[in-house]
């Protein structure tokens, strides 16, 4: 043989450990792919505690492997950085399957499938915050949205295929397009590792063509993936088809992979470039936290109004990747641990209100509902004054870091618009508010919806875990931040 | 820096003039006989189903067609695998890669076999 096996070997790095939450991930989907074959179609619900009891035991092993150095090739980098986001990545997951059980028995659409492509999304979320290589970034990406297309698609009815076909067919544009910015990113830096391009970048002339293409093409595919501004058209049609369990893992889960590998790559990879690219995302950032706030307020139905509120955090997240520097990373990695809880805990309430014919999600409905149920009223008014950024909600202490970066980095003018958009997304929050508090319920008939579900112990137990670990990042955020503080001061 | 290309675009446009020519005169040459099934969208042989003008196909030749991919791809692997597997250095460790890769493949053919993918109705 021609190769030198020791060299081979070393090249390779084979790092079984800095794969570990992945393959164990894997080993879990195929598990349940069995059990599934001899599981009856009643009996399908105990796959989602399989599910349940695998995503828990995961978690630790996703919290702990830390490695810094690339393995595989350069492919993979399981550093804290990583470990951090696929712990909100396991963790979001974990909420979307307690609250799946009786979602989709509601719509009655109890698949086996549904777990483990649930799964199969995580997995890919995972690959994406812990790729150290433009390729192994792109079978991330693929792999969680092939799996969130079908899923977006499980509720078979004229939304959830309108849905879905929307984001299937921009959704594939988007890739393409992305892959084409990674062509030309190859293109000029000749490889496409992410260590590798960082070094080119010291060395070349800033003035190439070639570059400025690449930035555009994989700004606009991600931004596609986070539902920036001018790439966000699918994101209302898709969060409203989809089942509600579906809708907050991808509201929550996909978003944050997406943002996972823009830091990755615009803070390590294209940081040289940062006059480049930042004045691009400056106006996407601005166009998006206002874009996504005014439409919101317009919305009647709340999954659509949810999903316009998380164009515009998408926006204010995106103020952090302008800024990048350690303490905007930071921030950036505790607004998505933050939204995780809020945003799902969010998501909980209004899968619990919906009725078993898909209705029962139409702002209207929440009329009078602190009469009903004061302590769902509560919990809800908590998410939603969180996600507007309320003290003393982790929501304010997430958008606070965010702004007091860029503020500290001279970016008045983007901190500016994240208030004035902070303060218009108050409007739609609290509309929801006092529907529930100030209003009379429209009819009798209404009242029934809540008392439907066969048992609401699981969606009480993650609407209790969320709003209490909103309000705990809210009033202590020093150790989560820490944590993000340490872990990108190594990217 | 345009220079070194010129014989792309050259061989560009000879291609394309080619391809456009062999057209053309197929279009001047062939003899002109239609007839309704020979003007049916063609697919490997399966018959169109429903409206025949539509193209439209049994998904079940899709879901074959899907099939044959992933144990195409599959075996693409496998033939530089085969080649590296009589390096003792490597083998041990790559042999048990392919492995856990073909075991998981053939989860999957199973899975689409106990969904009756492979039954043609």
């Amino acid at each position: 043989m021609i190769f030198n096996n020791a060299a081979i070997m070393q090249t390779l790095n084979v790092n079984l450990n800095a794969v570990a939450p992945v393959a164990l991930m894997t080993v879990l989907a195929i598990v349940l792919m069995v059990i599934d074959f001899f599981l009856k179609r009643e009996n399908k619900f105990s796959l989602g505690i399989v599910t349940l009891i695998g995503l828990v035991l995961i978690l630790p092993v996703a919290a702990t492997t830390v490695d810094p150095a690339p393995a595989f090739g350069g492919m993979v980098i399981a550093d804290a950085y990583a470990a951090f986001f696929n712990v909100v990545f396991i963790i979001a997951a974990i909420f979307a399957v307690v609250i799946s059980n009786d979602y989709l028995r509601k719509i009655s659409s109890e698949r086996g499938e549904y777990y483990y492509i649930i799964i199969f999304a995580t997995i890919g979320m995972m690959v994406m915050a812990s790729a150290n290589d433009l390729v192994n970034l792109y079978v991330g990406l693929e792999l969680m949205s092939l799996s969130f297309y079908i899923l977006v698609a499980m509720r078979r009815s004229a939304t959830g295929a309108e849905g879905a076909l929307k984001y299937f067919i921009l959704g594939a544009f988007s890739s393409g397009i992305l892959l084409y910015g990674i062509t030309f990113t190859y293109g000029f830096a000749g490889t496409t590792n992410l260590t590798e391009i960082a070094r080119m970048g010291v060395n070349l002339s800033s003035a190439n063509h070639y570059l400025l293409i690449a930035i555009i093409m994989l700004v606009a595919g991600f931004a596609f993936k986070i539902a920036a501004f001018p790439f966000h058209l699918w994101s209302p049609d898709a969060y409203e088809g989809a089942p509600t369990p579906v809708t907050a893992l991808l509201s929550v889960g996909s978003k944050a992979a997406a943002f996972a590998f823009f830091l990755r790559f615009f803070g390590g990879a294209f940081h040289e470039f940062h006059a480049h690219w930042a004045g691009l995302l400056w106006i996407l950032s601005a166009a998006t936290m206002l874009v996504g706030a005014t439409v919101a307020i317009q919305q009647k139905n709340i999954v659509r109004m949810l999903a316009y509120s998380s164009i515009a955090h998408a926006g204010i997240i995106l103020i952090g990747v302008v800024v990048m520097n350690g303490f905007a990373s930071a921030g950036v990695m505790f607004y998505m641990f933050v939204y995780a809880f809020m945003n799902m805990g969010a998501f909980t309430v209004v899968a619990l209100m919906a009725r078993n014919d898909g209705t029962g999600k139409s702002i209207s409905d929440y009329k009078g509902l602190a009469g009903r149920r004061p302590v769902l009223a509560f919990v809800m008014a908590l998410f939603l004054l969180s996600l507007a950024g309320i003290p003393p909600t982790g929501g304010f202490t997430a958008k606070f870091f965010i702004l007091a970066s860029a503020i500290e980095a001279r970016y008045y003018w983007l901190a500016a618009i994240g208030v004035i958009s902070t303060v218009i997304s108050l409007f739609f929050y609290a509309k929801v508010i006092f529907y529930m508090y100030m209003k009379e319920p429209d009819a009798l008939d209404d009242m029934a919806p809540v008392t439907q579900a066969p048992s609401t112990l699981a969606y009480n137990i993650i609407i209790f875990i969320t709003a209490v670990s909103t309000m705990v990042l809210g009033l202590c955020p020093t150790p989560v931040m820490d944590m993000a503080i340490a872990a990108v001061s190594h990217l | 820096m345009i220079i070194p290309y010129l014989g792309v675009l050259i061989i560009v446009g000879l291609v394309g003039f080619m391809g456009v020519m062999s057209f053309f005169a197929s279009f001047i040459m062939r003899p002109r006989n239609p007839y309704a099934e020979k003007l049916t969208p063609w697919e490997c042989g399966m018959e169109p189903v429903g409206e025949a003008n539509a193209g439209h196909f049994r998904v079940h030749y899709f879901i074959i067609a899907i099939l044959f991919i992933v144990f195409d791809v599959e075996t693409l692997f496998l033939f530089p695998w085969a080649t590296l597997l009589t390096d003792k250095g490597l083998s041990g460790f790559i042999f048990i890669e392919m492995i856990v890769f073909v075991a998981i493949l053939a989860i999957g053919f199973i899975y689409a076999w106990v969904k009756g993918a492979l039954e043609w109705v």
